[in-house]
């Protein structure tokens, strides 16, 4: 069958479209999707504009005495809400080579991007915030800018801990910890510890994780429960493998969306099991670039998808 | 006047042809992907849009298929996974479950034919899920099929039919289990006393991972390795996905190869599945090329990282 028609209106949905926007902050993306017929009209009212959220080290995070929780945005609808999302924080890199920076610069920019997201999170009622810091493919990464991730991870958390308890959130790790600094561990035990009552939010870090050994470590938990005579081999169904992965931590462990910045179309070794039903939305932004307009965006998104689980 | 107007279509055809295989030489240039998996959504939605029966978007589905098909092998795909039907899909009314495994059962007959595409390219056929939960006579189907193509080894189509990726990995797990569980039993000389069946998995892909050192037997045998069960999931009998489609506009996994594609590309075209065409798959290829050489380029890095 004849399929090539030209002009070529390719859209890939994944990319959410450019913003129509005369600020000069923004960036100018060279695609610009024509709208296929298949789509409602109501993706039209997608353009939002778009202005690049300014990174401002004033001082302020999550819960500072003088900050207030944020408004609920208009433009979003009360439901349906996802109850949990997952973030791929893609892009501090080339955001600090773009500014002419060190890495470090864009990894501590990206860490304020994320307290300006745990404080959206917290304040419009979604009840947990995953987040995709360090995988165990980025070990691989030059010792100097891995040795600042693991001293910039135990300073935020040292930073936030009481930030945290005051206003209702809970932090929980996830990944292989064999390979982390004691000090590190040390503060990711106290942390957990003195937030585990907290119920608000909750935080999960994924650092040195990726989801095959998630996945790995939980059949294997399984399968000593088998050895130990706690399991018979006819009873291991999915809920038995899902109670033991890492985000058994939470009450709700699939994400209903994911986000990941900077353009990249995948999920990198991501929740690979807990993503089976969830929403991927992907953003040109970079990280550190991600703030309120972004995500009120990929809110709209996810309220305009059509979730049908398989069925009708 | 017809026989002119039916030469004038056939020498278009022909052409059309000759063009495409021209684009794809091209293309060969950089790297072609060796498999391509495809969610094929919008199949009701393309019957509701025409205003046709809801069964003949499903039927102009399948022409879709045999389409991309031929597009993917001519460009040198070596493995094709579809993603037909999902356990999840039992979940809809009894009878439109039954006109899809109705539907299903023909097209596979179709595909048996001397002139299809399978014939054409030598392509080996493999039905993958949960294949008890399907009807009796789709069974029947779906075994012949995978009997009759069995000694193609040119082109592979892997057809996910009662398939989640979370049901592949429980049942991976328990076949491994199960295996290692009546290796032991049939070897009990070699089971150390208080310590058979570990069924400890070592986890050697990820070299970091910690293992307690109470873990390991003094029998290696009885180590349930991760490469067991990766052996013993469904789609062992592919490698992993260098592209993952899905049609529709719809960005989610819906439980398809969520281990097997955990880091590659993914591209989602607003088209319907009936209404995917070449420039879709031209596109998504040259968004693999230029993924290509940016995975090239971290390979060397974790290699030179395990040199040093």
């Amino acid at each position: 069958m004849l399929s090539l028609r030209l002009p070529i209106p390719i859209e890939n949905t994944l990319i959410t479209p450019p913003p129509k926007s005369n600020n000069k902050n923004t960036y100018n993306f060279s695609l610009s999707p024509y709208l296929h017929s298949s789509y409602s009209c109501n993706q039209a009212n997608r353009f939002l504009t778009v202005t690049n959220v300014a990174i401002h080290n004033d001082g302020n995070s999550v819960g500072s005495a003088d900050t207030v929780a944020e408004p609920f945005p208009e433009e979003l609808n009360a439901e349906p809400l996802p109850k949990h999302v997952a973030v791929i924080m893609d892009g501090n890199g080339r955001w600090a080579k773009m500014k002419n920076l060190m890495p470090s610069a864009g990894h501590q920019a990206g860490a304020e991007a994320l307290k300006n997201m745990v404080k959206l999170c917290a304040s419009w009622g979604i009840k947990v915030l995953t987040v995709f810091a360090f995988s165990t493919d980025n070990w691989v990464r030059p010792k100097v800018e891995v040795d600042f991730l693991m001293s910039l991870f135990e300073k935020t958390i040292n930073s936030e801990i009481d930030i945290f308890q005051r206003e209702g959130i809970r932090i929980s790790v996830i990944g292989d910890s064999s390979r982390l600094p004691k000090s590190l561990l040390r503060m990711i035990e106290y942390a957990e510890e003195s937030t585990k009552e907290n119920s608000k939010l909750q935080l999960i870090v994924a650092v040195s994780y990726s989801g095959k050994y998630d996945v790995a470590q939980a059949c294997k938990s399984v399968a000593k429960k088998v050895k130990d005579g706690i399991l018979d081999l006819e009873e291991i169904n999915e809920d038995i493998i899902e109670k033991e992965l890492e985000t058994n931590c939470t009450e709700f462990p699939n994400p209903d969306l994911l986000i990941r910045t900077s353009g990249e179309l995948r999920v990198s070794n991501f929740l690979l099991w807990q993503l089976a039903y969830t929403e991927l939305y992907f953003n040109r932004a970079l990280w550190p670039d991600f703030g309120k307009e972004e995500f009120v965006e990929a809110l709209s998104s996810f309220q305009q998808r059509k979730r049908r689980f398989g069925g009708r | 006047m017809e026989i002119s107007k039916g030469y004038t279509v056939h020498l278009f055809e022909g052409l059309y042809c000759y063009l495409r295989r021209f684009l794809f030489r091209v293309i060969s240039v950089g790297a072609v992907p060796y498999h391509i998996a495809f969610i094929m959504d919008g199949n009701r939605r393309f019957a509701k849009k025409m205003n046709l029966a809801e069964g003949e978007g499903h039927k102009a589905g399948f022409s879709a298929l045999l389409s991309i098909l031929r597009y993917c092998y001519e460009l040198g795909v070596k493995y094709v996974t579809v993603y037909a039907f999902s356990i999840d899909n039992f979940k809809r009314k009894p009878k439109d479950v039954q006109n899809l495994m109705e539907l299903m059962r023909q097209k596979i007959e179709e595909l048996l034919h001397q002139e299809s595409i399978i014939n054409e390219y030598g392509v080996r056929l493999h039905f993958i899920g949960n294949i008890s939960m399907l009807s009796e006579p789709v069974k029947v189907a779906v075994d012949k099929a995978m009997r009759v193509t069995a000694h193609n080894n040119h082109r592979v189509l892997v057809i996910c039919v009662a398939y989640t990726s979370r049901d592949e990995m429980v049942h991976a797990v328990e076949e491994s289990c199960k295996e290692k569980w009546s290796h032991l039993t049939q070897e009990p000389s070699k089971v150390v006393k208080n310590d058979k069946l570990n069924g400890l998995f070592e986890n050697k892909i990820e070299k970091h991972s910690v293992l307690p050192s109470s873990c390991y037997c003094s029998c290696s045998c009885s180590l349930v390795k991760l490469v067991d069960v990766e052996r013993n999931m469904y789609m062992a009998v592919a490698p992993d996905p260098d592209i993952l489609i899905r049609t529709s506009g719809e960005a989610r996994l819906s439980n398809f190869l969520l281990w097997q594609a955990g880091t590659c590309p993914l591209y989602a075209p607003s088209a319907l599945w009936p209404e995917i065409g070449l420039r879709h798959l031209v596109f998504a290829v040259l968004n693999f090329q230029k993924y290509y050489l940016y995975l090239e380029s971290k390979k060397e890095k974790k290699h030179k990282h395990k040199l040093f």
